[in-house]
């Protein structure tokens, strides 16, 4: 009990340190915007060590920080295969396979307004459905390996990635496009120089949305089926032995994977579109 | 808006065009070996002999098994019209309450999807005033709500399922849990964004009024967030439907959408499983609709559209 009490005191304590550092006159500070959210999260990493801890609440239930950064170190061979054969094989090949393909039929149904007016509507439809739910369908044809979890990442990949391009590509204005007839530019000069940089910012929305839907994809897809391996996988067996702390750790493998394709596609987009407004600031 | 009509109609027809052509190599392994049983002459015969040969190739030397590709009972592909017929008889043809009515368990998934989005739209909305209105909150709660988006939260929804099983809460509760934590999110970050927009001008004209600060909240910040709280609200609802879906793969759930694709896989069923997977995609389209209709006629009555 006194564990929670203690808890308790240090939350208090920690938001009231927070609410003072917000609302010195350094808060607009670098160091302040880093320093205000890690306080935070580690404030409850605390509570929640010591109020699992001061309650005995069962292992099944809820594993403590600290047992689960154990795991973590413990287990880390079996996280690195189930890594590389989730995000590596599964999730990153189908990113790539499903991100050309729909940047390239964008490119080709751009050409034809007719196609960008009917595809448009559709894509934006499919994109709002539930396709993880071809998963089963997937895994059926493909196999149980890394393949089937590709193909589920490119179907779910492919068209948040082909809404935005198309959208981005009839993002030039009338003056920009007569610029470049003023030059003499062939259509092909036209594209590379003028309307491929300026769907740029669009694109990379859409790359940015699919990195986390990437890594659903192919951690959801193991649910259906696997070889004994992969993050999915070994999620939903320890749930079965209840060894919730091997599901924690995986979790903190997908949080990380997630944050760091994310993080990688942002530093790609920053170096690409370095020209945009939202960059600059 | 009615100019796109008609391309829209020529891509649908054009996407079913290349799903039925697809059927044709999809399953014509399958409609030779059942041609072969029944005594028809196939070249080359023998399941063995056929299983390496390119499907095209199969189809080509035997033209007359193509029509059976479209009424096999357990295709790789099912036609487009197999799976209508199975729509249809799943839910026109069976009554609500029959465990194999599609109505009945879109129903289960869909009373999930909708507790948890009300669950998750409101925390949502309550987070994101305190983060309007508490500097501290806002530096301390915003990066984390911004972090998590990259983070796939739906690969923690199995173990929410479990772990609320073993403490006793069943049924509707743990997937509506999953549909809330994943509607939440884009809720708090788009309210925020909304409860925000309104510029300086607009802010100090009600301080020029003497308005406190629950009349700014009430008549400024909160009708000028509408816009942005439709956009996420139509976020929210689809994730709302895929949470609840993926709520239930894990446990083996024997009721609902979710439930419908797992046993379909389980055995085999593929026309089964691609009704299903209709029917929650209609289900989607249904509630984005929906709420796009909402968003409509209040942006229109606050004069905003």
């Amino acid at each position: 009990m006194t564990l929670v009490i203690l808890a308790l005191f240090i939350w208090l304590a920690a938001w009231f340190l927070n609410v003072y550092l917000a609302n010195t006159s350094a808060s607009d500070s670098r160091w302040m915007k880093l320093l205000v959210p890690a306080i935070f999260g580690f404030t409850i990493l605390i509570v929640w060590e010591l109020v699992v801890r001061g309650l005995k609440v069962p292992l099944v239930i809820l594993p403590p920080p600290s047992l689960i950064a154990e795991t973590f170190l413990a287990k880390l061979h079996i996280l690195w295969k189930d890594f590389v054969q989730t995000f590596v094989k599964g999730a990153l090949s189908g990113y790539f396979i499903g991100c050309t393909a729909a940047v390239a039929l964008a490119v080709l149904v751009e050409r034809f307004d007719f196609l960008r007016r009917g595809l448009l509507p559709v894509g934006n439809f499919v994109a709002a459905l539930p396709i993880i739910g071809t998963a089963p369908i997937l895994v059926m044809w493909f196999g149980f390996d890394w393949h089937s979890k590709a193909a589920v990442v490119v179907v779910m990949v492919f068209f948040p990635i082909l809404v935005n391009t198309v959208a981005g590509l009839g993002e030039t204005t009338a003056m920009q496009r007569d610029l470049m007839k003023t030059y003499g530019a062939d259509p092909w000069q036209a594209f590379i120089k003028l309307r491929l940089p300026a769907a740029m910012p669009f694109i990379f929305n859409g790359l940015k949305i699919s990195t986390t839907l990437a890594l659903i994809g192919a951690i959801v897809a193991e649910f259906f089926g696997s070889p004994t391996l992969g993050m999915g996988f070994r999620i939903s067996a320890s749930i079965g032995q209840l060894a919730l702390d091997m599901v924690w750790a995986e979790i903190v493998v997908a949080a990380l994977a997630g944050s760091a394709f994310y993080g990688a596609v942002a530093i790609i987009e920053k170096g690409v579109t370095f020209w945009h407004p939202s960059q600059r600031g | 808006m009615r100019r796109s009509v008609f391309p829209v109609i020529v891509v649908i027809c054009g996407l079913m065009a290349m799903w039925y052509i697809a059927v044709v190599p999809m399953n014509i392994k399958m409609a030779l070996t059942d041609a072969e049983r029944s005594g028809m002459v196939v070249t080359p015969s023998g399941a063995k002999e056929r299983r390496d040969r390119s499907a095209i190739l199969l189809v080509a030397q035997n033209p007359f098994a193509v029509k059976a590709t479209f009424s096999l009972e357990r295709p790789r592909l099912p036609a487009p019209h197999q799976v209508a017929i199975e729509l249809w008889n799943s839910t026109v043809n069976k009554k609500i309450t029959s465990k194999r009515s599609l109505i009945f368990h879109g129903w289960i998934t869909l009373s999930a999807t909708l507790l948890g989005f009300a669950i998750g739209t409101g925390l949502g909305i309550l987070l994101a005033v305190g983060i309007v209105y508490s500097r501290a909150m806002d530096m301390s709660v915003m990066p984390w709500a911004i972090a998590s988006q990259t983070i796939p939260i739906l690969a923690i929804a199995p173990m929410i399922i479990v772990v609320l099983n073993s403490i006793g809460v069943q049924g509707l509760l743990p997937k509506a849990i999953i549909s809330a934590y994943l509607s939440f999110f884009p809720v708090v970050v788009g309210m925020v964004k909304g409860l925000r927009s309104p510029d300086h001008m607009q802010l100090d004209l009600l301080k020029t009024y003497s308005a406190n600060s629950s009349q700014g909240f009430w008549k400024l910040r909160l009708p000028s967030s509408m816009p942005y709280l439709f956009a996420s609200l139509k976020i929210g609802i689809a994730a709302s439907l895929v949470g609840a879906i993926v709520g239930e793969l894990p446990t083996g759930a024997v009721r609902g959408l979710g439930a419908r694709l797992l046993s379909g896989s389980y055995y085999g069923q593929t026309i089964q499983i691609w009704s299903a997977l209709l029917g929650a995609a209609f289900l989607a389209a249904a509630l984005v609709a929906i709420i796009g209709l909402a968003q409509r006629i209040t942006l229109k009555r606050m004069g905003m559209a």
